[in-house]
């Protein structure tokens, strides 16, 4: 692993002014802490991926098979016409360069290639060369290239440059989404065999175990037992929950990073207390124990192999419909493909929760309902007592996530929730949440250990941002509704805003969640011990949430 | 000097016409064939490229939200940034369309001290608003050469446009914009650092052409007079069918036919053919319903799958000795 640069050397190393060479004149250097390790052979072959062989990015021979520029062009060829989005975005960009500064990885690194229009360029030019009569006749005049090994390495170092957040599409005037460029890089470089061990490692245990960190069955048992062992030592209660059980009436998936290291594991402890608390009728499941989805970094098709064994397990188990946990890129994949690859879920029912007769009629279709819209219309409904002060030693922030934002839009249910667990609230700077949120830097499986600098470097802006209300309001606390969030911003916020910690939502509800029959809770989740004494403050919030629903432009039904 | 060749290629069509023209007298190709032929590529090319796009398919729903999605009813969705139905996409793609809605939100990152901030930078949008619609407007006010009688929206157009009734013949707000537009848009490719680093020749070409009309145009209304007349008389030829040879115009005004068809035969073939683009772009026109409506991928096909079967062969030991129920003792 790279050593970790310096904090000031590294700010005073990005500068926005373009270099003299023109960036398809400079060279790609595949720097130390930039780059990830490519995909080893074992993980290639457990899913059938081609050219499965070890190689080293920082070698010259990357072991490509003889024919790679025709796989690649053919590759371009398919996809030109099975995607709108990709034809139609090589076609229209007018570098107008809207854009340009949006991306997290371009603001902490400087590099142009990594301003979203290069980015775009990248691929463009090739298109250009193969595909269009004026870059077949006037070549490099008219931005067009040949895709040669130079071009080929720059577009591996380039493609795992970016976190597909959609930021730059926000922004363009024709809504050019350049994730949908990189989503297509990708795939085609995986035609050679030429992704990240990060990314594949995940995908084959994914497809093998049923979740990224191939947890087998004995082992996410004994995770959430450890779990429930923590919460009966914090609450007094005894939480049995349940696994591969037929007959529930709802499934749940999350990621498995909630069932592995903390923070997630906090937010899981979040979940279980809820549900045991709620008596909801649910269960985990060993082989949809994955609710993220590596191989949406891989190709579509990777993607809809992980992905089927949600619908997959649901019909099995013979559940009514599916919760799923706080996660980004999961969301947007059960939000905006799911049903796509793997539907029609017509087995299942149109969610319907058993504690309020709330029908999720915005889940029609998918039968899939995130946690944050549960748990918000539970509180609307005044149906969870809750005691916020017992998050008073916490000033929360709210980071919201890449793909709930742009995908989604995700926006309310979060505060919503979060003003009625905790009393000390407060917004990051406008440009810098909802639709125009900054990505932790580490999405899109570039959260490896071999990248930290770029890691770091993508985590700039957001953590700027958190920096700014640390400095401003002491906020301590960076709430947020992503498992690879709580992973990653955590690392970023230790280097960039020392004293901020990281916490999924949950973790925060199960914190004020006052639970029939618990003992009195001396310390918060994490063994931190609470400020001051519980108070009978279930009213309070009652009045908070029929306040908040009220501001949101609700009737109030609490 | 990646704006050297595109205006020496600019330079050379003006040459190219005064050569033809004025030496030659090929009145005809200038004036006939060569408006036609790029009338033919445009409308060919136009059509062509839309037809492809809309002939690849849309897989996946992918629109971009910016704003509340519509869930619990309770909370107040953005139906405009974030629709959810039909209606709010139209208002959508009207705002991007007209008003150019995502570039209006255009903020500079800049560091400053220890923060990072964001300012407003609205010129990139005043700018393309600026070019755009008095475009628009110089077209329209161009149809009185393609009716016998004037439409009256477009003699209230030119009355609007010349309100300011500056000079003789008065002089068009828009022919003022839309050069300075150009100019603009010109200096923030020579300029601006980071626009600089992405821009290339095909970016410079149109803007010198377009610069090159309307400067053509200009000399032609303001400075050197050509028979108008005579221009209406070649026009409503070439619109009726029945093109004709008209002498005495002037050069100038091949010239300006001549960039204006170079243009037009340009267009599909590059990148304005953003202007059809935007209407297709899936981030944009579809709304945030993928949850409640299924949408279907045409050419989705079976892949492989790991199944629970298999994952309990692999697993059966393990999950009864974790207590996990199991299909298969």
């Amino acid at each position: 692993m790279a050593k970790e640069p310096k904090k000031e050397e590294l700010l005073q190393s990005i500068s926005y002014k373009a270099p003299k060479t023109f960036w398809m004149d400079t060279p790609t250097e595949i720097k130390p802490g930039m780059f990830c390790w490519g995909a080893k052979a074992k993980s290639l072959n457990v899913v059938g991926l081609p050219n499965a062989r070890d190689w080293n990015p920082t070698e010259e021979d990357w072991k490509l098979p003889e024919n790679w520029q025709e796989i690649l062009i053919e590759g371009l060829r398919e996809r030109l016409d099975k995607y709108r989005s990709l034809r139609l975005f090589l076609d229209i960009c007018v570098r107008c360069g809207a854009c340009a500064d949006k991306c997290h990885f371009y603001i902490g690194t400087g590099d142009p290639k990594n301003m979203p229009v290069v980015r775009g360029e990248l691929m463009r030019s090739v298109y250009r060369k193969y595909f269009t009569t004026p870059g077949k006749v006037f070549g490099k005049l008219a931005g067009a290239r040949e895709m040669d090994l130079q071009v080929l390495k720059e577009w591996w170092t380039y493609f795992f440059q970016c976190t597909e957040c959609r930021r730059c599409s926000v922004f363009c005037p024709y809504g050019i989404d350049h994730a949908e460029i990189t989503i297509a890089g990708r795939e085609l470089l995986n035609l050679l065999g030429l992704n990240i061990e990060w990314i594949q490692g995940p995908v084959s245990n994914c497809y093998m175990k049923g979740n990224h960190l191939g947890l087998e069955p004995q082992t996410i048992v004994s995770n959430v037992e450890f779990m429930v062992d923590d919460i009966e030592t914090l609450t007094g209660i005894r939480i049995n929950p349940t696994f591969n059980r037929k007959g529930a009436e709802i499934l749940f998936v999350t990621p498995s990073g909630d069932l592995f290291a903390d923070p997630g594991t906090y937010t899981c402890m979040g979940y279980l207390m809820l549900f045991h608390e709620l008596g909801l009728d649910y269960t985990w499941s060993t082989y949809a124990s994955e609710g993220g989805n590596f191989g949406f970094f891989t190709s579509n098709e990777m993607a809809k192999r992980l992905n089927a064994k949600i619908y997959a397990e649901a019909k099995r188990l013979g559940v009514k419909w599916i919760l799923g946990g706080e996660c980004g890129h999961m969301w947007r994949l059960v939000h905006q493909y799911m049903d796509t690859w793997n539907g029609p879920a017509d087995f299942l029912e149109v969610p319907k929760s058993p504690i309020t007769g709330t029908v999720f009629e915005n889940a029609r279709t998918t039968k899939m309902t995130h946690i944050i819209e549960f748990t918000a219309d539970l509180m609307k409904h005044g149906k969870l007592k809750l005691d916020p002060s017992r998050n008073d030693h916490l000033k929360v922030t709210f980071h919201d996530s890449c793909n709930t934002s742009r995908g989604m839009g995700v926006f309310e249910e979060p505060r919503f929730v979060l003003k009625n667990i905790c009393r000390n609230f407060y917004e990051m700077p406008r440009e810098t949440i909802k639709e125009q949120t900054f990505c932790c830097g580490s999405g899109s499986g570039l959260n490896a250990g071999e990248d930290m600098e770029l890691r770091l470097r993508g985590g700039l802006a957001r953590a700027n941002a958190v920096k700014y209300v640390h400095d401003k309001h002491d906020v301590n606390m960076l709430a947020n509704i992503c498992a690879i969030d709580r992973a990653s911003l955590t690392t970023s916020m230790n280097y960039w805003v020392p004293g901020v910690t990281v916490a999924g939502v949950h973790e925060l509800v199960a914190n004020a969640l006052v639970m029939k029959g618990e003992k009195k809770r001396e310390t918060d989740l994490r063994g931190e011990p609470l400020p001051s004494a519980e108070e009978e403050i279930s009213v309070e919030a009652r009045a908070v949430a029929q306040a908040e629903g009220e501001k949101l432009g609700g009737e109030a039904n609490v | 000097m990646k704006a050297l060749l595109p205006f020496l290629a600019v330079v050379f069509l003006v040459l190219l016409v005064i050569a033809g023209v004025k030496a030659a007298g090929l009145y005809f190709v200038f004036g006939v064939l060569v408006p036609y032929a790029a009338a033919a590529v445009f409308l060919l090319g136009f059509v062509y490229r839309v037809v492809k796009w809309g002939k690849t398919p849309v897989p996946f729903h992918i629109p971009t939200t910016c704003g509340q999605q519509k869930s619990l009813p309770w909370i107040k969705p953005n139906g405009i940034e974030n629709p959810s139905g039909t209606g709010g996409v139209v208002i959508r793609m009207l705002l991007e369309v007209f008003l150019f809605r995502s570039l209006f939100k255009n903020r500079k990152t800049k560091m400053k001290g220890e923060y990072l901030t964001y300012a407003w930078a609205p010129w990139l949008w005043l700018s393309g608003m600026a070019f755009h619609w008095s475009f628009l407007f110089i077209v329209i006010r161009h149809l009185r050469f393609f009716f016998q009688s004037v439409p009256v929206p477009v003699q209230a157009i030119e009355h609007l446009d010349s309100i300011l009734n500056w000079g003789v013949p008065a002089l068009y707000i828009t022919d003022v914009i839309f050069l300075a537009a150009v100019t603009y848009l010109f200096l923030r490719r020579v300029t601006l650092s980071q626009v600089k680093a992405i821009t290339l020749p095909a970016d410079f070409f149109p803007l010198f052409l377009l610069f090159g009309i309307g400067a053509s145009g200009v000399l032609m209304r303001y400075y050197t007079r050509v028979d108008v007349v005579g221009v209406k008389e070649l026009v409503m030829g070439l619109v009726s069918l029945h093109p004709a040879v008209v002498s005495g115009i002037g050069t100038i005004f091949y010239i300006h036919l001549f960039l204006i068809s170079t243009l037009f035969a340009y267009f599909p073939w590059s990148k304005l053919v953003h202007a059809g683009g935007v209407f297709l772009s899936p981030t944009r026109n579809l709304s945030n319903n993928s949850r409640v409506v299924r949408h279907v991928n045409p050419w989705s096909y079976p892949v492989k799958v790991h199944t629970y079967e298999e994952y309990e062969d692999d697993f059966r030991e393990k999950m009864k000795m974790a207590g996990v129920p199991v299909e298969r003792e």
